[in-house]
């Protein structure tokens, strides 16, 4: 008989162990769906995993790809992190990516044709505002009225989407575009662009802002009372009440602090890799995030490794469409599963499995 | 503009059928819940179902055995939860998204054939509405009527209430709320099956556009009480329908503020519900995501 006895603490062993073993289990059980799907499975992880990287051919397209991918993921997961561990769960990080990007450009749009080197700052100001703000509407709403912020937020990415549409159609519409949906393309206005800064690597701002945000997330966790505070909340909210944690506060800043990364992140794709506002900008990473921080368990380090990972299972996947015709669909189904593998494995972290009959206690 | 275009009786009809994918989705969540575990992968529980029932009415050209098959996607979807939060002791928030991102994935791959197909029609109307419409109504009494008089109902709501001393008394906690998980599973997935089928009926990916979600909010706004969650799911019907009919009349508000009134008007409602905090408190299931291990 197999039962599970509850351990004191998490163990630190099985933390570190269960993202490498579910990126394993993960291998076998999508090999499994692709050979469901008639392809060979082998050969299909290989491309989805390997390629990417080291293959002659594809490697110097799709290296920097990988940057470029990663940034957003890893911008929206650290943000993420910081409401998972306090039990805040902030899951509309889509809709807060899709309002930075409006923002951010409609700012830069504004000052079309005008060139100054003050206009990129400014739509970074406005990206982190556009995402804060729509960020603070399940926040006040929590603080306010204990209203369930989970549903509230989900529910702002559909209107963040409709809204993405609606400009996207009107207000940022381009009035040179022949009609067409979408605004102009930001790529061609020199003020407002987020070019690559090192040729042939994908590094463009939102890299280094990527990089940034891991290592102030790094000192704020560890080395900083609100940090402290957040892992408080998280592990017991009744301990957190009594050493004077302000709840309302910890939900404000791990609201706003997610809000502020996920607008950035959209500002910097809509400057940068996409160009412009159009109806299919939203493109999931909001969602991919939530994987990647549990993935990364919530620590700074380990998003910045699963970003990259993830990434990389975005552009494997789009070559295996490319070589085995294996379609877009299979790659959303396996980051999904990916994600129940580590859930499944948490059980290890936290509980001894014992087999034999259970003794007296 | 010309609101006089907007008949009230068949306003009614068309409520009626706008409402019932998210009335049996909230339905089953609404036992899920009372044994108190959270389930977020409605969402990911409703497309599978609409795809799975699409797809097997396409294939059998039987509708009836297409609602059967999204009944039954949805109940296997949803044992994957089942499985992890109950015997593996996951965080259920977290595991009920992942269900819903792999649902969403799930069926899309699943639907790559059947786009663009139409799906046999149901045929037998019984005063101009499908056997489904009724058969949701009829789960609303059902479910009011066991949770309140029988004695499964008195065990289902005892694990939600008090898990620790539902097992003291012998109740298998684990078994019942799997057993529940997977009827809300089911329900979820032939509320997907009824967009695919009748109301739209057609697949595309992402058809079911947040009703998920909407009936997990429909689910908070009811207390938890079967009877309030027809109520609920016929107000969001009606303003789905409504803004249907004023986009055909022609009002002069665009297309995409229109839409956006069914998820504002839920936030509004959750905002309303929650405010009176002592009720809301009162009503919610005490062991609503919390886990059960038996040994500690």
């Amino acid at each position: 008989m197999i039962r599970l006895e509850k351990r004191r603490q998490p163990s630190k062993r099985w933390t570190y162990l269960t993202p490498p073993l579910a990126v394993v289990a993960i291998m076998i059980a999508g090999g499994f769906m692709f050979w469901l799907l008639g392809k060979d499975p082998v050969e299909a992880i290989r491309i989805i995993f390997w390629d990417p990287l080291f293959n002659e051919q594809f490697a110097s397209y799709s290296r920097p790809q990988i940057l470029v991918k990663a940034a957003p993921l890893i911008l929206i997961a650290i943000g993420l992190s910081f409401g998972f561990r306090a039990g805040v769960w902030n899951i509309g990080a889509e809709g807060q990516y899709i309002m930075g990007a409006i923002a951010g450009a409609a700012v830069g749009l504004a000052f079309f044709p005008t060139e100054s080197a003050l206009i990129f700052p400014l739509m970074v100001i406005a990206g982190a505002l556009g995402g804060f703000l729509w960020a603070m509407i399940p926040a006040l709403l929590k603080i306010a009225f204990r209203t369930n912020e989970i549903l509230v937020s989900l529910l702002l990415v559909y209107v963040a989407d409709l809204y993405l549409a609606s400009v996207s159609f009107g207000a940022l519409r381009n009035p040179d575009g022949g009609g067409f949906p979408g605004s102009r393309n930001l790529q061609q206005y020199p003020s407002a662009a987020n070019p690559e800064l090192i040729a042939g690597t994908g590094a463009h701002w939102g890299v280094v802002t990527a990089i940034f945000a891991v290592a102030v997330a790094y000192v704020l966790l560890n080395h900083h009372r609100i940090g402290f505070e957040i892992k408080l909340t998280g592990q017991s909210p009744r301990a957190a009440r009594f050493a004077g944690v302000n709840p309302n506060l910890i939900i404000a800043v791990c609201l706003g602090f997610s809000g502020i990364l996920a607008g950035l992140a959209g500002l910097f794709e809509v400057s940068g890799p996409s160009g412009q506002i159009n109806i299919d900008f939203a493109s999931g990473y909001g969602f991919t995030a939530i994987i990647v921080a549990f993935l990364g368990r919530l620590h700074p380090v380990g998003i910045l490794l699963a970003g990259l990972l993830m990434a990389l299972t975005y552009i494997g996947g789009e070559l295996a469409q490319l070589m085995l015709g294996i379609p877009a669909a299979a790659i959303l189904a396996f980051q999904g599963m990916l994600l129940f593998f580590l859930l499944a494995m948490d059980v290890l972290t936290d509980y001894r499995i014992l087999v034999g009959k259970k003794g007296l206690n | 503009m010309d609101l006089s275009a907007i008949n009230p009786i068949v306003l009614f009809a068309s409520l009626m059928v706008a409402s019932t994918p998210i009335l049996l989705a909230a339905l089953g969540e609404l036992v899920v819940e009372k044994t108190g575990v959270l389930n977020l992968g409605v969402e990911g529980m409703m497309i599978t179902g609409a795809i799975c029932g699409f797809a097997v009415a396409i294939e059998t050209g039987s509708p009836a055995l297409g609602f059967l098959g999204g009944a039954l996607g949805g109940a296997v979807l949803s044992l994957i939860f089942a499985f992890l939060t109950q015997v593996l002791l996951s965080n259920q928030v977290a595991t009920g998204l992942a269900l819903t991102l792999f649902g969403l994935g799930l069926s899309a791959l699943i639907g790559q054939g059947y786009i663009g197909q139409r799906p046999p029609s149901s045929g037998d109307l019984v005063l101009g509405l499908d056997l489904m419409v009724f058969l949701g109504i009829g789960l609303v009494a059902l479910i009011w009527w066991a949770l309140r008089a029988t004695r499964l109902g008195l065990i289902l709501r005892a694990v939600g209430e008090n898990h620790d001393a539902a097992h003291a008394l012998g109740y298998k906690v684990v078994r019942i709320r799997i057993a529940a998980i997977a009827f809300g599973g089911a329900c979820a997935g032939l509320g997907g099956a009824y967009l695919s089928l009748i109301r739209v009926p057609q697949w595309t990916e992402g058809m079911t556009a947040g009703a998920g979600w909407i009936a997990l909010a429909l689910v908070v706004f009811a207390s938890w009480k079967p009877w309030r969650v027809l109520l609920g799911a016929y107000l969001f019907g009606g303003i789905t329908v409504l803004q249907l009919n004023l986009q055909a009349a022609g009002v002069k508000i665009p297309v995409e503020y229109l839409s956006m009134s069914r998820y504002l008007i839920t936030i509004l409602v959750l905002v309303l519900i929650s405010v009176d905090r002592t009720r809301a408190t009162l009503n919610a299931p005490a062991m609503l995501g919390r886990k059960f291990h038996a040994s500690s």
